[in-house]
């Protein structure tokens, strides 16, 4: 198992590699994740306020 | 009237079914990623002349063969979205963007982590490299348009001509081995179909291909459906979803506080 994170010397590039490769991955799933919850409350809370105005 | 009916129906259509798919889409590229690295960090032989270090092209090349491809369906949505004033077009292009700027990012950053090793260095003005950076700024260019321009049609119809004018540099990136002979080595796989690589690790690179592919699918229907939704803002299902959201999201001492 060790000889495997090894890469035969060349770990500290390879698991790089896959480290920024994944990171990147997964910040394109987070974003959008993120983007659509932070819309909708905004727009719940535009709504809420508008219905509070019009009393 | 079928027109009316259409623009009002779609948006909604658009929500229910792509929030159908984006979990299968979700699945299946997970499936395929699991197996593909599976195959290629386990499974696959060392290489005899460059050791362990060319697992890196198990991902590098996927990204690459990602920062091309979205380019192009970025840059047709665009031209789309400018000759037919198809506002969906411009949706799944500057939903594109970042994805693909971000696949490019990885290709880079990758290819240099292998060229260090391999090469001595982790950067050289090679025309694969040069070109590829160049999309990335493309990339970035788009963007940039996109965000500085406020009127959105107008934002639309500058980046889509940028995209389009970009779109050249995407064969320059594919030929770029082959009619400059520099540093970067030719294509792991050629169109004509004859592969430089054994069936070992040539099944693992495609199948995470295909999982990269799925990936960018899957993020791509995520972003338009952000897009639809602020589009949307003022329609009744979105306001009815936001409300409902709402309350599932936000504890209900804070929400009694509020009010």
């Amino acid at each position: 198992m060790s000889e495997f994170f090894h890469m035969g010397g060349y770990a500290f590039y390879v698991w790089s590699a896959y480290a920024v490769t994944f990171a990147v991955l997964l910040v394109n799933v987070i974003v959008p994740l993120r983007a659509e919850q932070k819309l909708l409350r905004e727009i719940a809370r535009k709504a809420a306020r508008a219905k509070r105005d019009m009393l | 009237m079928w027109l009316w009916f259409h623009k009002l129906g779609s948006p909604k259509y658009f929500w229910t079914i792509s929030g159908r798919l984006i979990p299968w889409l979700g699945g299946v590229t997970g499936v395929l990623m699991a197996v593909g690295l599976y195959l290629g960090l386990f499974v696959a032989p060392p290489d005899y002349q460059q050791g362990e270090s060319y697992r890196i092209m198990f991902i590098h090349v996927p990204s690459a063969w990602n920062s091309m491809f979205i380019y192009l369906v970025m840059a047709v949505s665009a031209a789309i979205g400018l000759i037919w004033k198809m506002k969906v077009a411009d949706s799944v292009a500057a939903a594109s963007a970042p994805i693909g700027a971000s696949f490019t990012l990885a290709t880079l950053v990758t290819g240099s982590l292998w060229g260090k090793p391999m090469w001595g260095t982790w950067w050289v003005w090679d025309a694969r490299l040069t070109s590829e950076l160049i999309l990335l700024f493309l990339y970035m260019g788009f963007m940039a348009l996109q965000s500085t321009i406020e009127d959105r049609q107008k934002a639309a119809r500058a980046s889509a001509v940028l995209a389009i004018v970009g779109a050249v540099n995407v064969p320059i990136i594919y030929y770029s081995v082959i009619w400059w002979n520099t540093l970067h080595q030719p294509p792991t796989l050629s169109m004509a179909g004859t592969a430089a690589i054994v069936p070992s690790m040539l099944i693992p690179l495609l199948i995470l291909a295909f999982a990269f592919k799925f990936f960018y699918v899957t993020v791509l229907l995520m972003r338009t459906r952000c897009e639809v939704l602020e589009r949307e803002r003022n329609s009744a299902w979105v306001q009815e979803l936001a409300q409902e959201a709402d309350t599932n999201l936000t504890p209900a001492l804070s929400r009694s506080r509020a009010e």
